[in-house]
Protein backbone atom coordinates (compact mmCIF):
# COMPACT_ATOMS: atom_id res chain seq x y z
CA UNK A 1 0.00 0.00 0.00
CA UNK A 2 2.26 2.75 1.14
CA UNK A 3 5.95 1.98 -0.54
CA UNK A 4 8.15 4.54 -1.98
CA UNK A 5 6.80 7.64 -2.63
CA UNK A 6 6.77 9.79 -6.07
CA UNK A 7 8.05 13.40 -5.68
CA UNK A 8 4.87 15.59 -6.15
CA UNK A 9 6.67 18.67 -8.26
CA UNK A 10 5.28 22.18 -6.82
CA UNK A 11 2.44 23.96 -8.51
CA UNK A 12 3.25 27.31 -10.06
CA UNK A 13 1.23 29.52 -7.75
CA UNK A 14 -0.29 33.00 -9.29
CA UNK A 15 -2.29 36.08 -8.38
CA UNK A 16 -5.19 34.27 -10.05
CA UNK A 17 -4.96 31.06 -7.39
CA UNK A 18 -3.49 32.30 -4.43
CA UNK A 19 -6.31 31.64 -2.85
CA UNK A 20 -6.79 28.42 -3.86
CA UNK A 21 -3.13 27.14 -2.51
CA UNK A 22 -3.78 28.91 0.24
CA UNK A 23 -7.37 27.01 1.51
CA UNK A 24 -5.10 23.89 0.12
CA UNK A 25 -2.38 24.38 2.21
CA UNK A 26 -5.37 25.00 5.34
CA UNK A 27 -6.86 21.29 3.83
CA UNK A 28 -9.87 22.70 1.37
CA UNK A 29 -10.30 22.37 -1.67
CA UNK A 30 -11.92 25.32 -3.59
CA UNK A 31 -13.87 25.52 -6.79
CA UNK A 32 -15.20 28.77 -8.14
CA UNK A 33 -18.92 28.98 -9.28
CA UNK A 34 -20.56 32.06 -11.44
CA UNK A 35 -22.74 34.57 -9.40
CA UNK A 36 -24.15 34.95 -12.81
CA UNK A 37 -25.17 32.05 -14.68
CA UNK A 38 -24.62 29.64 -11.41
CA UNK A 39 -21.96 26.98 -13.12
CA UNK A 40 -19.68 25.90 -10.83
CA UNK A 41 -16.45 24.99 -12.54
CA UNK A 42 -12.75 23.67 -12.61
CA UNK A 43 -9.51 24.68 -12.60
CA UNK A 44 -10.55 27.96 -11.35
CA UNK A 45 -10.61 31.35 -13.15
CA UNK A 46 -11.85 34.85 -12.68
CA UNK A 47 -13.92 35.02 -15.83
CA UNK A 48 -16.32 32.00 -16.07
CA UNK A 49 -15.69 29.38 -18.49
CA UNK A 50 -19.80 28.96 -19.79
CA UNK A 51 -20.88 32.35 -19.44
CA UNK A 52 -17.18 34.99 -19.57
CA UNK A 53 -18.92 37.08 -16.44
CA UNK A 54 -16.36 38.02 -14.08
CA UNK A 55 -18.48 37.84 -11.15
CA UNK A 56 -17.01 34.25 -9.92
CA UNK A 57 -16.57 33.42 -6.10
CA UNK A 58 -15.25 30.95 -4.33
CA UNK A 59 -16.28 27.80 -3.04
CA UNK A 60 -15.84 25.13 -0.34
CA UNK A 61 -16.39 21.97 -1.53
CA UNK A 62 -17.03 19.09 0.33
CA UNK A 63 -13.94 16.99 -0.59
CA UNK A 64 -15.82 14.38 -1.87
CA UNK A 65 -16.23 12.46 -5.27
CA UNK A 66 -16.37 9.81 -7.43
CA UNK A 67 -13.47 8.39 -9.83
CA UNK A 68 -14.67 8.96 -13.41
CA UNK A 69 -11.85 6.98 -14.63
CA UNK A 70 -7.68 6.36 -14.00
CA UNK A 71 -4.96 4.49 -15.08
CA UNK A 72 -1.99 3.20 -13.56
CA UNK A 73 1.50 4.10 -15.08
CA UNK A 74 3.69 1.53 -14.75
CA UNK A 75 6.38 2.25 -16.38
CA UNK A 76 7.68 5.27 -13.81
CA UNK A 77 10.04 4.52 -11.61
CA UNK A 78 7.29 4.78 -8.61
CA UNK A 79 4.24 3.68 -10.12
CA UNK A 80 1.43 6.05 -9.93
CA UNK A 81 -2.44 6.29 -10.21
CA UNK A 82 -3.71 9.61 -12.30
CA UNK A 83 -7.30 10.03 -12.22
CA UNK A 84 -10.16 12.06 -13.19
CA UNK A 85 -12.51 12.02 -9.72
CA UNK A 86 -16.10 13.94 -10.38
CA UNK A 87 -16.78 16.20 -7.28
CA UNK A 88 -20.04 16.19 -5.57
CA UNK A 89 -20.38 19.62 -6.43
CA UNK A 90 -20.12 19.14 -10.36
CA UNK A 91 -17.02 19.46 -11.74
CA UNK A 92 -14.27 16.65 -12.58
CA UNK A 93 -11.04 17.24 -12.09
CA UNK A 94 -7.32 15.88 -12.20
CA UNK A 95 -5.93 14.09 -9.71
CA UNK A 96 -4.02 11.53 -7.94
CA UNK A 97 -5.04 8.12 -5.76
CA UNK A 98 -3.18 8.00 -3.19
CA UNK A 99 -2.94 5.76 -0.37
CA UNK A 100 -4.34 3.10 -2.45
CA UNK A 101 -3.98 -0.42 -3.84
CA UNK A 102 -2.95 0.48 -7.05
CA UNK A 103 -4.29 -2.60 -8.47
CA UNK A 104 -7.97 -2.23 -6.28
CA UNK A 105 -8.82 1.49 -8.07
CA UNK A 106 -12.26 1.62 -9.75
CA UNK A 107 -14.23 3.65 -12.09
CA UNK A 108 -16.98 4.63 -9.64
CA UNK A 109 -15.12 4.24 -6.56
CA UNK A 110 -16.17 6.72 -3.81
CA UNK A 111 -13.02 9.26 -3.00
CA UNK A 112 -12.13 11.60 -0.73
CA UNK A 113 -9.41 14.75 -0.76
CA UNK A 114 -6.01 14.45 1.01
CA UNK A 115 -3.56 16.79 0.14
CA UNK A 116 -0.11 16.03 -0.35
CA UNK A 117 2.93 17.73 0.46
CA UNK A 118 5.14 19.07 -2.80
CA UNK A 119 8.57 19.81 -3.86
CA UNK A 120 8.74 23.38 -2.19
CA UNK A 121 5.36 24.77 -2.85
CA UNK A 122 1.80 24.15 -1.36
CA UNK A 123 0.08 20.76 -1.19
CA UNK A 124 -2.10 19.59 -4.14
CA UNK A 125 -5.57 18.04 -3.75
CA UNK A 126 -5.64 14.10 -4.35
CA UNK A 127 -7.79 11.28 -3.18
CA UNK A 128 -7.89 8.27 -1.18
CA UNK A 129 -10.54 5.71 -1.17
CA UNK A 130 -13.29 7.32 1.43
CA UNK B 1 -18.15 30.48 -49.12
CA UNK B 2 -17.26 26.59 -49.73
CA UNK B 3 -13.83 25.04 -50.80
CA UNK B 4 -15.04 22.05 -51.80
CA UNK B 5 -13.31 21.82 -55.54
CA UNK B 6 -11.45 24.97 -55.10
CA UNK B 7 -8.07 23.42 -54.33
CA UNK B 8 -5.91 20.55 -55.24
CA UNK B 9 -3.45 18.54 -53.61
CA UNK B 10 0.00 17.63 -55.66
CA UNK B 11 2.48 17.06 -54.13
CA UNK B 12 3.16 14.53 -51.11
CA UNK B 13 6.38 13.47 -49.66
CA UNK B 14 7.38 11.67 -46.86
CA UNK B 15 11.12 11.37 -45.83
CA UNK B 16 12.31 7.98 -45.99
CA UNK B 17 14.23 8.49 -43.00
CA UNK B 18 13.31 7.37 -39.37
CA UNK B 19 16.43 8.85 -37.09
CA UNK B 20 17.76 11.73 -38.12
CA UNK B 21 21.31 11.74 -36.23
CA UNK B 22 23.28 13.75 -38.69
CA UNK B 23 20.40 15.76 -40.27
CA UNK B 24 19.68 19.37 -38.23
CA UNK B 25 15.72 20.39 -37.99
CA UNK B 26 15.25 22.94 -40.67
CA UNK B 27 17.59 20.82 -43.07
CA UNK B 28 14.81 18.25 -42.46
CA UNK B 29 11.85 20.60 -43.13
CA UNK B 30 13.73 21.62 -46.71
CA UNK B 31 14.53 18.33 -47.62
CA UNK B 32 10.40 17.16 -47.38
CA UNK B 33 9.78 20.77 -49.41
CA UNK B 34 12.34 19.79 -52.15
CA UNK B 35 10.28 16.46 -52.15
CA UNK B 36 6.64 17.49 -51.94
CA UNK B 37 7.74 20.07 -54.78
CA UNK B 38 9.46 17.53 -57.45
CA UNK B 39 6.41 15.24 -56.72
CA UNK B 40 4.12 18.42 -57.63
CA UNK B 41 6.62 18.81 -60.70
CA UNK B 42 6.40 22.50 -59.08
CA UNK B 43 9.75 24.35 -57.84
CA UNK B 44 10.61 26.63 -54.73
CA UNK B 45 9.87 29.62 -56.99
CA UNK B 46 5.96 28.43 -57.52
CA UNK B 47 5.41 29.11 -53.68
CA UNK B 48 3.59 31.68 -52.86
CA UNK B 49 1.83 30.65 -49.27
CA UNK B 50 3.92 28.56 -46.30
CA UNK B 51 2.21 26.54 -43.67
CA UNK B 52 4.11 25.22 -40.20
CA UNK B 53 3.17 24.49 -36.54
CA UNK B 54 4.86 23.97 -33.63
CA UNK B 55 8.11 21.88 -34.81
CA UNK B 56 9.29 24.14 -37.12
CA UNK B 57 12.71 25.96 -35.53
CA UNK B 58 12.80 29.28 -34.37
CA UNK B 59 10.19 31.83 -35.13
CA UNK B 60 8.71 28.83 -37.36
CA UNK B 61 7.36 30.19 -40.51
CA UNK B 62 9.50 33.49 -40.00
CA UNK B 63 12.90 31.34 -39.35
CA UNK B 64 11.66 28.65 -42.49
CA UNK B 65 10.68 31.23 -44.99
CA UNK B 66 13.92 33.08 -44.28
CA UNK B 67 16.06 29.46 -44.52
CA UNK B 68 14.29 28.31 -47.00
CA UNK B 69 14.52 31.63 -49.21
CA UNK B 70 10.38 31.33 -49.98
CA UNK B 71 8.79 34.42 -51.57
CA UNK B 72 5.39 34.71 -49.56
CA UNK B 73 2.15 36.13 -50.26
CA UNK B 74 0.24 34.39 -47.47
CA UNK B 75 1.66 32.57 -44.14
CA UNK B 76 -0.73 30.04 -41.54
CA UNK B 77 1.44 28.98 -38.68
CA UNK B 78 -1.73 27.04 -36.60
CA UNK B 79 -0.81 24.68 -33.92
CA UNK B 80 -3.33 22.28 -32.95
CA UNK B 81 -0.41 19.66 -32.28
CA UNK B 82 -0.12 16.91 -34.57
CA UNK B 83 -3.18 17.71 -36.06
CA UNK B 84 -1.87 21.23 -37.61
CA UNK B 85 -1.37 19.46 -40.68
CA UNK B 86 -5.05 18.26 -41.70
CA UNK B 87 -5.83 21.33 -40.56
CA UNK B 88 -3.10 23.22 -42.83
CA UNK B 89 -4.67 21.55 -45.68
CA UNK B 90 -7.81 22.99 -45.33
CA UNK B 91 -6.32 26.64 -44.38
CA UNK B 92 -4.77 26.26 -47.68
CA UNK B 93 -7.46 25.30 -49.74
CA UNK B 94 -9.55 28.75 -48.13
CA UNK B 95 -6.63 30.91 -48.80
CA UNK B 96 -6.02 29.56 -52.37
CA UNK B 97 -10.11 30.25 -52.79
CA UNK B 98 -9.59 33.26 -51.76
CA UNK B 99 -6.86 34.04 -53.71
CA UNK B 100 -4.57 34.85 -51.09
CA UNK B 101 -2.44 32.25 -52.71
CA UNK B 102 -1.66 29.78 -55.69
CA UNK B 103 0.65 27.16 -54.40
CA UNK B 104 0.52 26.51 -50.65
CA UNK B 105 3.49 24.53 -48.94
CA UNK B 106 3.15 22.78 -45.41
CA UNK B 107 6.00 21.09 -43.86
CA UNK B 108 6.54 18.67 -40.86
CA UNK B 109 10.07 17.67 -39.20
CA UNK B 110 10.85 16.47 -36.54
CA UNK B 111 14.00 14.86 -34.22
CA UNK B 112 12.89 13.42 -30.93
CA UNK B 113 14.91 10.12 -31.55
CA UNK B 114 17.88 11.47 -32.06
CA UNK B 115 17.39 13.97 -29.55
CA UNK B 116 16.27 11.04 -26.67
CA UNK B 117 13.41 12.69 -26.19
CA UNK B 118 10.90 10.67 -23.64
CA UNK B 119 7.95 11.46 -25.69
CA UNK B 120 5.27 9.46 -23.96
CA UNK B 121 6.70 8.67 -20.82
CA UNK B 122 7.45 11.81 -19.03
CA UNK B 123 4.85 15.21 -18.42
CA UNK B 124 5.25 18.13 -20.66
CA UNK B 125 5.25 21.12 -19.31
CA UNK B 126 4.08 24.22 -21.47
CA UNK B 127 5.36 26.37 -18.67
CA UNK B 128 4.44 28.30 -15.84
CA UNK B 129 1.90 30.27 -17.39
CA UNK B 130 0.36 27.71 -18.78
CA UNK B 131 -3.15 28.06 -17.54
CA UNK B 132 -3.70 24.30 -16.21
CA UNK B 133 -0.40 23.49 -15.67
CA UNK B 134 -0.41 24.17 -11.76
CA UNK B 135 -3.76 21.77 -11.87
CA UNK B 136 -2.29 18.77 -13.89
CA UNK B 137 1.52 18.93 -14.22
CA UNK B 138 1.93 17.88 -10.35
CA UNK B 139 -0.16 14.34 -11.57
CA UNK B 140 2.61 13.06 -13.73
CA UNK B 141 0.32 13.65 -16.76
CA UNK B 142 1.74 11.69 -19.33
CA UNK B 143 0.63 11.45 -22.76
CA UNK B 144 -0.03 7.70 -22.34
CA UNK B 145 -1.81 7.87 -18.91
CA UNK B 146 -4.07 10.73 -20.38
CA UNK B 147 -5.23 8.37 -23.30
CA UNK B 148 -4.82 5.71 -21.26
CA UNK B 149 -8.01 7.15 -19.13
CA UNK B 150 -9.92 8.03 -22.30
CA UNK B 151 -9.55 3.93 -22.97
CA UNK B 152 -10.60 2.75 -19.37
CA UNK B 153 -13.29 4.80 -19.56
CA UNK B 154 -14.72 3.96 -22.46
CA UNK B 155 -14.27 0.06 -21.68
CA UNK B 156 -16.23 0.67 -18.45
CA UNK B 157 -18.87 2.35 -20.19
CA UNK B 158 -19.05 0.43 -23.08
CA UNK B 159 -17.66 -3.11 -22.47
CA UNK B 160 -14.47 -2.09 -25.05
CA UNK B 161 -11.70 -4.85 -24.52
CA UNK B 162 -8.16 -4.59 -24.72
CA UNK B 163 -8.56 -7.62 -27.35
CA UNK B 164 -10.60 -5.21 -29.75
CA UNK B 165 -8.06 -2.98 -29.00
CA UNK B 166 -5.34 -5.10 -30.22
CA UNK B 167 -6.80 -5.07 -33.69
CA UNK B 168 -6.46 -2.13 -34.94
CA UNK B 169 -2.45 -2.49 -34.30
CA UNK B 170 -2.69 -5.90 -36.18
CA UNK B 171 -4.16 -4.56 -38.62
CA UNK B 172 -1.35 -1.73 -38.71
CA UNK B 173 1.29 -4.54 -38.63
CA UNK B 174 -0.56 -6.56 -41.66
CA UNK B 175 -0.11 -3.39 -43.87
CA UNK B 176 3.65 -2.21 -42.55
CA UNK B 177 4.85 -5.64 -43.91
CA UNK B 178 4.80 -3.86 -46.82
CA UNK B 179 6.20 -0.64 -46.13
CA UNK B 180 9.72 -0.87 -46.93
CA UNK B 181 10.72 1.92 -44.69
CA UNK B 182 8.11 1.53 -41.63
CA UNK B 183 10.09 1.45 -38.42
CA UNK B 184 8.00 -1.88 -37.33
CA UNK B 185 7.61 -4.52 -40.47
CA UNK B 186 6.51 -7.66 -38.32
CA UNK B 187 3.29 -8.90 -38.29
CA UNK B 188 2.00 -8.88 -34.82
CA UNK B 189 -0.97 -11.20 -33.73
CA UNK B 190 -3.99 -10.04 -30.67
CA UNK B 191 -1.76 -12.25 -28.06
CA UNK B 192 1.46 -10.03 -28.99
CA UNK B 193 -0.44 -6.89 -27.99
CA UNK B 194 -2.60 -7.93 -25.02
CA UNK B 195 0.63 -9.61 -23.94
CA UNK B 196 3.30 -6.59 -24.45
CA UNK B 197 4.04 -4.89 -21.12
CA UNK B 198 1.59 -2.28 -19.72
CA UNK B 199 2.96 0.89 -19.78
CA UNK B 200 -0.64 2.79 -18.59
CA UNK B 201 -3.40 0.28 -17.87
CA UNK B 202 -5.31 -0.57 -19.97
CA UNK B 203 -2.57 0.56 -22.79
CA UNK B 204 0.38 -2.01 -23.44
CA UNK B 205 3.20 -1.22 -25.47
CA UNK B 206 1.86 -2.27 -28.89
CA UNK B 207 -1.53 0.00 -28.39
CA UNK B 208 1.44 3.16 -28.88
CA UNK B 209 2.49 4.62 -31.60
CA UNK B 210 6.55 4.40 -32.76
CA UNK B 211 8.57 7.01 -32.02
CA UNK B 212 10.69 8.45 -35.02
CA UNK B 213 12.33 11.56 -37.15
CA UNK B 214 11.51 12.65 -40.38
CA UNK B 215 8.84 14.17 -41.79
CA UNK B 216 6.99 15.09 -44.92
CA UNK B 217 5.52 17.58 -47.16
CA UNK B 218 2.17 18.54 -48.82
CA UNK B 219 1.49 20.96 -51.82
CA UNK B 220 -2.04 22.20 -51.96
CA UNK B 221 -2.42 24.43 -55.33
CA UNK B 222 -5.68 25.96 -57.52
CA UNK B 223 -7.40 24.18 -59.99
CA UNK B 224 -5.40 26.18 -62.51
CA UNK B 225 -1.82 25.34 -61.54
CA UNK B 226 -3.42 22.05 -60.71
CA UNK B 227 -4.83 21.20 -64.45
CA UNK B 228 -0.93 21.91 -66.05
CA UNK B 229 0.72 19.11 -63.89
CA UNK B 230 1.38 15.68 -64.59
CA UNK B 231 0.33 13.67 -61.67
CA UNK B 232 -2.99 12.66 -60.92
CA UNK B 233 -5.51 15.44 -59.70
CA UNK B 234 -6.37 14.78 -55.77
CA UNK B 235 -9.83 16.98 -55.65
CA UNK B 236 -9.97 18.77 -52.00
CA UNK B 237 -14.04 18.46 -51.03
CA UNK B 238 -14.15 19.58 -47.45
CA UNK B 239 -13.06 20.21 -43.96
CA UNK B 240 -13.73 20.74 -40.76
CA UNK B 241 -11.71 21.40 -37.74
CA UNK B 242 -12.85 21.77 -33.93
CA UNK B 243 -11.19 22.04 -30.86
CA UNK B 244 -12.11 20.34 -27.54
CA UNK B 245 -11.43 20.86 -23.76
CA UNK B 246 -12.60 20.26 -20.08
CA UNK B 247 -15.51 22.55 -20.36
CA UNK B 248 -15.03 24.05 -17.25
CA UNK B 249 -14.83 20.80 -15.61
CA UNK B 250 -17.93 18.84 -17.55
CA UNK B 251 -15.19 16.29 -18.24
CA UNK B 252 -16.25 13.44 -21.34
CA UNK B 253 -13.39 11.35 -22.40
CA UNK B 254 -15.67 9.24 -24.69
CA UNK B 255 -15.98 11.14 -27.31
CA UNK B 256 -13.11 13.89 -29.35
CA UNK B 257 -13.48 16.86 -31.50
CA UNK B 258 -14.00 14.44 -34.51
CA UNK B 259 -18.03 14.60 -33.51
CA UNK B 260 -18.08 18.45 -34.94
CA UNK B 261 -14.78 18.05 -37.31
CA UNK B 262 -16.40 15.35 -39.31
CA UNK B 263 -19.99 16.02 -39.81
CA UNK B 264 -18.45 19.87 -41.12
CA UNK B 265 -15.99 17.93 -43.43
CA UNK B 266 -18.76 15.34 -44.55
CA UNK B 267 -21.13 18.08 -44.94
CA UNK B 268 -19.06 20.43 -47.17
CA UNK B 269 -18.26 17.74 -49.35
CA UNK B 270 -21.63 16.41 -49.84
CA UNK B 271 -20.95 12.64 -49.04
CA UNK B 272 -21.58 10.10 -45.67
CA UNK B 273 -19.18 7.83 -44.13
CA UNK B 274 -20.79 5.17 -46.47
CA UNK B 275 -19.18 6.96 -49.45
CA UNK B 276 -15.27 6.85 -48.20
CA UNK B 277 -13.09 3.90 -49.57
CA UNK B 278 -10.13 4.37 -47.57
CA UNK B 279 -9.73 6.67 -44.04
CA UNK B 280 -6.15 7.34 -42.56
CA UNK B 281 -7.05 8.00 -38.97
CA UNK B 282 -4.68 9.49 -36.22
CA UNK B 283 -3.31 6.48 -33.95
CA UNK B 284 -1.36 7.69 -31.55
CA UNK B 285 -2.58 4.66 -29.61
CA UNK B 286 -5.45 1.96 -30.25
CA UNK B 287 -7.48 4.01 -28.30
CA UNK B 288 -7.53 7.59 -30.65
CA UNK B 289 -8.42 5.28 -33.60
CA UNK B 290 -11.67 3.01 -32.00
CA UNK B 291 -13.08 6.32 -30.65
CA UNK B 292 -12.42 8.33 -33.76
CA UNK B 293 -14.06 5.84 -35.86
CA UNK B 294 -17.34 5.93 -33.99
CA UNK B 295 -17.03 10.23 -33.89
CA UNK B 296 -16.61 10.14 -37.17
CA UNK B 297 -19.53 7.63 -38.03
CA UNK B 298 -18.40 4.80 -39.23
CA UNK B 299 -20.14 2.76 -36.31
CA UNK B 300 -22.35 3.96 -33.65
CA UNK B 301 -20.61 5.33 -30.26
CA UNK B 302 -19.74 2.51 -28.04
CA UNK B 303 -19.46 0.15 -31.05
CA UNK B 304 -16.06 0.83 -32.30
CA UNK B 305 -14.70 -2.44 -30.69
CA UNK B 306 -16.96 -4.42 -32.71
CA UNK B 307 -16.17 -2.63 -35.33
CA UNK B 308 -12.64 -3.09 -35.49
CA UNK B 309 -12.00 -6.39 -34.39
CA UNK B 310 -11.76 -9.83 -37.17
CA UNK B 311 -9.74 -7.38 -39.17
CA UNK B 312 -12.43 -4.72 -40.09
CA UNK B 313 -9.68 -2.06 -41.13
CA UNK B 314 -6.95 -5.03 -43.02
CA UNK B 315 -7.34 -3.59 -46.54
CA UNK B 316 -8.27 -6.55 -48.78
CA UNK B 317 -9.84 -7.99 -45.64
CA UNK B 318 -12.50 -5.66 -44.10
CA UNK B 319 -14.77 -2.88 -45.22
CA UNK B 320 -12.94 -0.11 -43.70
CA UNK B 321 -8.99 0.04 -44.62
CA UNK B 322 -7.23 2.38 -42.81
CA UNK B 323 -3.69 3.30 -42.64
CA UNK B 324 -2.35 1.02 -44.97
CA UNK B 325 1.28 2.04 -44.97
CA UNK B 326 1.30 1.19 -41.16
CA UNK B 327 0.67 4.22 -40.08
CA UNK B 328 1.98 5.77 -36.63
CA UNK B 329 1.45 2.10 -34.74
CA UNK B 330 4.21 0.48 -37.38
CA UNK B 331 5.60 3.03 -39.91
CA UNK B 332 6.06 6.97 -38.82
CA UNK B 333 5.15 8.98 -36.45
CA UNK B 334 7.53 12.13 -37.01
CA UNK B 335 8.11 14.76 -34.74
CA UNK B 336 5.75 13.15 -32.75
CA UNK B 337 2.87 14.58 -35.14
CA UNK B 338 1.02 12.26 -37.11
CA UNK B 339 -1.27 14.63 -39.11
CA UNK B 340 0.98 15.01 -41.80
CA UNK B 341 1.54 11.37 -43.10
CA UNK B 342 -2.43 10.51 -42.85
CA UNK B 343 -2.70 12.77 -45.46
CA UNK B 344 0.40 11.31 -47.19
CA UNK B 345 -1.32 7.98 -47.20
CA UNK B 346 -4.51 8.45 -48.45
CA UNK B 347 -3.36 10.79 -51.55
CA UNK B 348 -0.87 7.41 -52.40
CA UNK B 349 -4.04 5.25 -52.18
CA UNK B 350 -6.27 8.10 -54.44
CA UNK B 351 -3.86 8.31 -57.05
CA UNK B 352 -3.37 4.41 -57.07
CA UNK B 353 0.38 4.36 -55.56
CA UNK B 354 0.18 2.90 -52.16
CA UNK B 355 1.98 -0.29 -52.28
CA UNK B 356 -0.02 -2.84 -54.39
CA UNK B 357 -0.80 -5.16 -51.60
CA UNK B 358 -3.07 -2.42 -49.73
CA UNK B 359 -3.82 -0.47 -52.78
CA UNK B 360 -7.97 -0.06 -51.87
CA UNK B 361 -9.51 -1.06 -55.58
CA UNK B 362 -11.61 1.83 -56.86
CA UNK B 363 -10.29 4.23 -54.31
CA UNK B 364 -12.11 7.09 -55.33
CA UNK B 365 -12.69 9.14 -51.78
CA UNK B 366 -10.69 9.32 -49.13
CA UNK B 367 -10.83 11.29 -45.86
CA UNK B 368 -7.39 11.98 -43.28
CA UNK B 369 -8.74 13.11 -40.15
CA UNK B 370 -6.09 14.44 -37.07
CA UNK B 371 -6.06 14.61 -33.59
CA UNK B 372 -3.44 16.76 -31.45
CA UNK B 373 -2.69 17.08 -27.67
CA UNK B 374 -4.52 15.06 -25.37
CA UNK B 375 -7.58 13.50 -26.05
CA UNK B 376 -10.93 14.48 -25.37
CA UNK B 377 -9.68 16.69 -22.74
CA UNK B 378 -7.59 19.30 -24.97
CA UNK B 379 -7.02 18.75 -28.52
CA UNK B 380 -7.54 20.19 -31.97
CA UNK B 381 -8.95 17.44 -34.56
CA UNK B 382 -9.45 17.80 -38.32
CA UNK B 383 -11.23 15.98 -40.85
CA UNK B 384 -10.62 15.92 -44.68
CA UNK B 385 -12.02 14.11 -47.39
CA UNK B 386 -10.48 14.05 -50.67
CA UNK B 387 -11.26 12.24 -54.47
CA UNK B 388 -9.55 11.19 -57.05
CA UNK B 389 -10.70 13.42 -60.42
CA UNK B 390 -11.60 10.87 -63.12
Amino acid sequence: MSGPQRTIPAPPVNTETKRFWEAAAAGTLLIKRCEACGEPHYYPRPICPFCGSDRTTWVETSGRGTIYSYSVFRRAPVPYAIAYVTLEEGPTMMTNIVDADLDGIRIGQRVRVRFTPTDGGPPVPTFAPA
Amino acid sequence: MTIKGKAYVVGVFEHPTRKADDVSLAQLHAEVARGALADAGLSKGDVDGYFCAGDAPGLGGLSMADYMGLKLRHIDTTETGGSSYVVHVGHAAQAIAAGKCSVALITLAGRPRAEGMATGTAPRNYGAAAPDVAFEFPFGPTVVNQYAMAAMRHMHQFGTTSAQLAWIKVAASQHAQHNPHALLRDVVTVDEVVSSPMVADPLHRLDCCVITDGGGAIVVTSPEVAKALARPRVRVLGAGEAVKHQAGGKIDLTYTGAVWSGPAAFAEAGLRPADVKYVSIYDSFTITVLITLEDLGFCDKGQGGKFVADGNLISGVGRLPFNTDGGGLCNNHPANRGGLTKVVEAVRQLRGEAHPRVQVKNCDVALAHGTGGSLATRHGSATLIMERES
